[in-house]
C-alpha cells in the first residue's frame, strides 16, 4: 500500500467556550482562547489516502481530483470563516484542533469512499507550525 | 473517539559521535564529520504525538499545559543548551539522534499518563529524522 498526502491551507477564526460551564471555568480551562471576540489561525490541512498505484496511470489517486474534493468539502466551508458561527458542526462542538481534524474526516471520507479508489487513512490539522492534531478514523 | 495531538519543541545541544569500542580510525570512518574531536551542535526538533479520547467537555485529547510541563521538566531543562555526551543517559551510549529519540521517549513515557504517548520524532537537521513508536 502507498500513502499519499495532499496539503492545503485555510484561514479561519474561532474561540473556545463550553456553554455548560460558568465564565470563570471557561477562562480557567481555555485561557486566551476563551475570548468571545475570537481569534484566528492559518491552518494547514493534510489529507492522507492509501491504496495501490493504478497499473496504467501509476496514481494512487488523481491529485487534481483530491484537491477538488478538499476544496469542495472542507476549504469552501472553513476558509475565511468563523468556525463557531458559520459551520454547523461547531454550533455544538468546540472547534479545537482535535475536533477540526475529526470534522474534516467526516466531510471528506464519504466523497473519497464514493470514488471507490484509495481509502482515507489520516487527517492532520496544524493550527500553528508547533501544534497539530491527527485523526485516523475509528479502527 | 480517539484522536492525536502533536506538539513541536526545539532544543539546541552539542554532541560528538565517538565510541571507545572503536579505534580512532574506525570512529573517523564510521562517524565522519560527527567524530571531530570538539563536538558540534544542532537545533533539534522534537515532535511529540499523544493519543487519547477526545474529552466531550473540552474537545481536547490532552491537557496542553501538562504536556508542556512534562516536556519542559523531563526534556528541555535537561537537554537544551547542554552537551549530550556529558549527560548520564549517554555515559555508555553514543548520543546519536536514534539514541536521543529513545532517551526522550523513555523520559516522556514515564511522565505522561499510561499509553498516552504514541509517537516521537526527533530531527537533527531538516534533512533527517528518527522516530520511536509506542509498542503494541
Amino acid at each position: 500500500m502507498i500513502f499519499l498526502t495532499r496539503r492545503a491551507t485555510f484561514s479561519a477564526s474561532h474561540y473556545y467556550w463550553n456553554e455548560a460551564w460558568p465564565e470563570k471555568k471557561n477562562l480557567e480551562v481555555f485561557g486566551r482562547c476563551a475570548n468571545r471576540n475570537g481569534h484566528g489561525h492559518n491552518y494547514t490541512l493534510e489529507v492522507t489516502v492509501g491504496g495501490e498505484p493504478d497499473p496504467v496511470t501509476g496514481f494512487v489517486v488523481d491529485l487534481k481530483w483530491l484537491k477538488g474534493v478538499m476544496e469542495r468539502e472542507v476549504l469552501s466551508a472553513y476558509d475565511h470563516r468563523h468556525l463557531n458561527l458559520e459551520t454547523p458542526e461547531f454550533k455544538q462542538q468546540i472547534p479545537t484542533t482535535e475536533n477540526i481534524a475529526i470534522a474534516a474526516w467526516r466531510r471528506l471520507e464519504p466523497a473519497i469512499r464514493a470514488a471507490k479508489g484509495a481509502k482515507l487513512t489520516r487527517i492532520r490539522v496544524y493550527e500553528t507550525p508547533e501544534i497539530f492534531a491527527e485523526y485516523r478514523g475509528e479502527a | 473517539m480517539k484522536a492525536y495531538f502533536g506538539r513541536r519543541y526545539t532544543i539546541s545541544a552539542s554532541h560528538r559521535l565517538h565510541t571507545e569500542a572503536l579505534t580512532a580510525e574506525q570512529n573517523q570512518a564510521t562517524y565522519g564529520k560527527c567524530n571531530h574531536p570538539h563536538g558540534h551542535g544542532h537545533n533539534y526538533v522534537i515532535e511529540v504525538l499523544v493519543g487519547g479520547e477526545v474529552n466531550a467537555e473540552t474537545g481536547m485529547v490532552v491537557d496542553l499545559a501538562a504536556l508542556d510541563n512534562a516536556v519542559q521538566e523531563r526534556v528541555l531543562d535537561r537537554f537544551d543548551h547542554a552537551n549530550l555526551n556529558l549527560d548520564p543517559a549517554f555515559a555508555d551510549r553514543v548520543p546519536t539522534t536514534e539514541n536521543l529519540c529513545r532517551t526522550v521517549f523513555a523520559q516522556l513515557k514515564d511522565a505522561l499518563p499510561a499509553r498516552e504517548l504514541d509517537h516521537l520524532r526527533v530531527a537533527a537537521t531538516e534533512n533527517n529524522f528518527f522516530e520511536c513508536f509506542a509498542e503494541g
